[in-house]
């Protein structure tokens, strides 16, 4: 009945495994109370739940996001605190947990971290960014998210039933089939990456589809926002680069599940064949993560540079360049399996063409500054702090992709150096920029500066002290996954990394406490403008929070930086006599159904509970089938409701004074 | 109360700075920064290189990232020129600048790539050392094909001669290294790969497999002793004298999982037992016969 779930399942193999599934029952036990007994479950299900409103949709999603850092941050504590110690036998984790909490980390913070969180930030800004109302597939975007949180999910609730792979974030073969790894680890890492991975492909084409087809007239490709091209060049990523994870992780599923031979060690089964696929998908998932926050400096630096951005052609035609090369380049990650030297030469030197563009755009951006009125708010302080630390992951990366130097230092800590060192400043430093710059977009007020500064502190001291040890213990040759070792002399570098970690502890801990602080004191920092830092791009043009359309007459765009232009010619914050209704999509619970389906699908094959399996399938064809075929999923907001909204927010413009330096009002 | 805390924090900072003192010792150790093999050294050549030439483009993006800063910051209003976008002699200058940089760094790939590819032989046939490796779960066990013995974990060979090695897996994936020597590479079931390593002089190093393989994989480490002639022989007179002997059962017996396994000889190894590790997954030829792993979680 139950397949392969018994008891045994069930954490009390250790004080760790039961302490960790404890903390986890415990943390959704407290959610629930406290929503219960605040009385919000009706709100969460109509308001957030089931909305299929893009900006609540990417909050849920960076929602998602910062839980799954502290997840994932735990993990990464409990690593450096146990290397710091094991010299010798020492430390407190036993193998079997620092296998899984290595991959667990690196799963965690990937695909159910970077991924929400970017996926959150498109989410809430690029639509306004264009000056449209909505996406191209509301439903089909509410059913991403909840996807991406079923595989969240499925992450989660491994440590409570059963656990989770041994087998690294790339769950390379064989060691991750059933020979090697019999137990449910590997099934769940598999399904989580399944399950949200489908997420990710339909967001990609979402927003192919949105850019391409929704943006406002006038918009011509070359007017849009870096943002909006980087975030179009990221969804072309995701929804050709997904497809080759999924096909990996399904025959892997196979291999392990039905007993096929894709990338066993016999009977025909061939290893590098999952690491060619896996790293199809994989190169171009860095720049997945780190385009759209490549996005995000761009517009910080021209507004709080208070300029027009330096070479936007350069940093278009950069963005494309590296979007179309990151697929000609995933044989660098495996150069010592041995191929000849013709094919790791062509893809050494196709790997240090992208730093080309890179180094291009790092450029463009401090030509932005130069001639600039350079102003240190907190996202302007990440983006200095990326461009700075970012050169030293490209020098290491430029450094790996030289074949005889990285059969040196791969498998090293200077490899896991260089990728922390390119997806911490690269692209978490821009999710956290896009958080200080537009946070009052979505809610309304303003973040406490002096709090983001210290986010921006802890982070960048935490992040060299950190990794830059790391880089040395790889010259030193101490290879990653490491759970114990017998070298004194590795020791003191681990010491410092372990440090770092408690500096990035403290970063994060101000990231809530600036969370707190700001909505304590909301009232001081209210945006009734919509426009708090003098921006540039549309999204500046809505209220602050915007109303559910965003835009009551869709705005006509000539330039580059379209609201900028309108301020200039004073026709920003334009009162309209005439409104026509506008057609919304109605609410829906079918979003989170196709979650819970997804995630009952995933959780039955990982235990082989195969009528659950076949529910979960029947489960997820009637919800879009239905959903699909409804006639009335619209919903009309009258002219007079609109005339309403608009009229209170002239009135609160007319209070805050925007017309004495941007704009008329009528 | 607020010197208290200045106290503590310069007590916190004397005792980083300390570390870091400490560990720019250790870096001594480094067997990548001193190599003691002319492959190893060349690899490190060819780093230097790239992080000097790539040091021209670092320094001027500090120098001009911090003058920036400092020059165009809000409360100085220097310079305002918010419609400056364009230029293209900065535009030719950030385009050019990388493409030369790489263009530079790129004709070194495709040299050095060549010439030290690890397949390529460092001498002629009759004077390199061949030794056949194969990963077990979670040791190494060496195959000395022309002199007849076998030994896990423990890779000796005459100094004076380049090392040619055959490496293949009895387990999962695995990639094997001496740092000090050169780089890695993997070892796979039912493939062979190559690595051709050399030692200036007799010495002792650490070898070890860098990719993850499981539970016993941080002791997935192994002694390399390169010798004077003298002292090989003598160490070869050892092994011969060994009482075991490594036909296929004594084989299966050594492949069932083990944690940290002593250093062991064997006097004489079955012929072609290096390629009919490799058959067992492939089934060509004579292949060994095959034993699933026990339950390893």
């Amino acid at each position: 009945m139950l397949g392969k779930l018994t008891f045994d399942a069930l954490p009390f193999y250790s004080w760790v495994a039961m302490g960790g599934a404890a903390i986890t029952v415990l943390a959704v036990v407290l959610a629930i109370l406290a929503v219960t007994w605040l009385g919000k479950w009706r709100y969460l299900w109509s308001e957030w739940f089931t909305s299929l409103d893009h900006k609540r949709i990417g909050v849920m999603y960076i929602i998602l996001a910062l839980i799954m850092l502290v997840r994932g941050f735990i993990d990464a504590i409990m690593m450096r605190a146990q290397q710091a110690i094991a010299l010798n036998e020492g430390g407190y984790l036993p193998p079997e947990h620092f296998e899984q909490i290595f991959t667990s980390h690196g799963t965690i913070m990937i695909f159910f971290m970077a991924m929400p969180f970017l996926t959150g930030l498109i989410n809430v800004i690029v639509p306004q960014q264009l000056g449209t109302r909505d996406v191209a597939f509301p439903f089909m975007n509410s059913a991403s998210l909840w996807l991406t949180a079923a595989g969240a999910g499925l992450v989660g609730i491994s440590l409570v039933l059963g656990r989770f792979s041994t087998a690294g974030w790339t769950g390379y073969p064989p060691y991750s089939g059933i020979d090697y790894s019999p137990g449910v680890g590997v099934d769940y890492w598999i399904w989580a990456l399944l399950v949200s991975g489908v997420g990710s492909t339909l967001t990609g084409i979402n927003f192919i589809t949105t850019i391409l087809r929704c943006r406002a007239p006038g918009m011509e490709l070359m007017k849009m926002p870096l943002f909006v091209w980087t975030a179009f060049c990221t969804s072309i990523l995701m929804a050709f680069a997904f497809p080759a994870l999924t096909v990996a992780a399904g025959l892997l599923g196979l291999d392990r599940t039905l007993g096929m031979h894709f990338f066993t060690n016999d009977l025909g089964g061939n290893m590098m064949n999952f690491a060619n696929l896996l790293w199809i998908w994989g190169h171009p998932e860095v720049y997945i993560l780190i385009l759209p926050a490549f996005g995000i400096y761009s517009e910080v630096t021209a507004t709080f540079s208070k300029k027009r951005l330096f070479g936007y052609r350069s940093l278009v035609y950069a963005t494309a360049a590296i979007a179309l090369l990151s697929f000609t380049v995933w044989l660098h990650h495996f150069f010592t399996m041995g191929s000849s030297p013709n094919i790791n030469a062509v893809f050494g030197v196709a790997t240090m063409i992208i730093a080309v563009p890179t180094g291009v755009k790092i450029f463009d951006w401090l030509f932005t500054m130069i001639r600039g009125r350079i102003v240190f708010h907190p996202s302007m302080l990440f983006t200095i702090g990326f461009i700075v630390t970012f050169v030293i992951g490209g020098i290491t990366g430029v450094l790996l992709a030289i074949p005889p130097v990285d059969y040196l230092v791969h498998n090293t800590t200077f490899l896991v150096a260089h990728f922390h060192n390119m997806l911490i400043p690269g692209a978490l430093f821009g999710y956290f920029a896009g958080v200080q710059y537009w946070f009052p977009k979505a809610f309304g007020f303003k973040l406490n500066q002096f709090w983001g500064k210290m986010v921006f502190c802890f982070w960048i001291v935490g992040f060299y002290l950190a990794f830059m040890p790391l880089y040395a213990l790889g010259l030193l040759g101490m290879p990653r996954r490491l759970e114990q070792y017998t070298e004194p002399d590795w020791q003191p570098f681990l010491i410092v990394a372990a440090i770092g970690a408690s500096f990035v502890l403290v970063g994060i801990f101000s990231v809530f406490m600036q969370f707190y602080i700001s909505i304590r004191e909301r009232n001081l920092n209210r945006d009734l403008t919509g426009d708090p830092w003098d921006g540039r791009t549309l999204e500046w043009a809505t209220s602050s929070p915007p109303a559910p359309y965003n835009f009551a007459v869709i705005p006509e765009v000539n330039d580059i930086d379209a609201f900028w232009a309108m301020k200039q010619k004073g026709k920003a914050f334009l009162c309209h006599q005439h409104y026509d209704p506008i057609i919304m999509p109605k609410n829906t619970s079918a979003g989170v159904l196709v979650g819970l389906f997804g995630f009952l699908l995933g959780f039955a094959c990982v235990w082989h509970i195969w009528w659950l399996a076949l529910a979960g399938v029947f489960g997820l064809v009637v919800v879009i089938t239905v959903r699909s075929s409804q006639e009335h999923s619209d919903k009309v907001i009258t002219a007079q409701e609109i005339r309403e909204t608009e009229q209170k927010r002239q009135a609160v413009l007319l209070s805050a004074d925007k017309t004495v330096n941007n704009g008329s009002l009528v | 109360m607020k010197s208290a805390g200045v106290i503590c924090l310069s007590k916190w900072l004397i005792n980083i700075l300390t570390i870091a003192l400490l560990t720019s010792c250790s870096m001594q150790s480094s067997p990548i920064l001193f190599p003691k093999g002319p492959v190893t050294e060349t690899e490190r050549e060819l780093l230097f290189l790239a992080v000097l030439i790539m040091l021209s483009v670092l320094v001027p993006v500090y120098l001009l990232t911090f003058w920036a800063c400092w020059r165009y910051r809000a409360s100085k209003n220097n310079c305002y020129r918010p419609q400056w976008h364009k230029d293209w002699r900065v535009e030719l200058f950030i385009w050019a600048g990388p493409v030369i940089i790489i263009g530079i760094i790129g004709y070194l790939v495709v040299v050095y790539t060549y010439r030290l590819d690890p397949y390529r032989s460092l001498d002629n046939r009759a004077n390199i050392f061949r030794v056949q490796v194969v990963a077990q779960n979670w040791k190494w066990l060496f195959i000395y094909p022309d002199q007849g013995v076998s030994v896990v974990n423990e890779l000796a060979f005459p100094s004076h001669r380049p090392l040619s090695l055959e490496i293949t897996s009895d387990t999962v994936l695995t990639s094997f290294m001496i740092p000090a020597l050169g780089g890695q590479i993997y070892a796979m079931a039912g493939m062979k790969t190559r690595l051709n390593l050399e030692s200036y002089k007799p010495g002792h190093f650490i070898g070890r497999n860098t990719q993850f393989s499981g539970r016993g994989f941080p002791k997935m480490a192994f002694d390399v002793y390169a010798m004077s002639p003298a002292d090989f022989s003598q160490w070869l007179e050892k092994v011969k004298g060994a009482k075991k002997v490594l036909d296929v059962q004594q084989y299966q017996q050594l492949i069932s999982s083990e944690k940290g396994h002593p250093v062991e000889y064997f006097s004489a190894v079955e012929p072609e037992l290096f390629n009919r590790i490799i058959a067992k997954y492939t089934g060509k030829g004579r292949p060994l016969p095959l034993l699933k792993p026990d339950n390893l979680e």
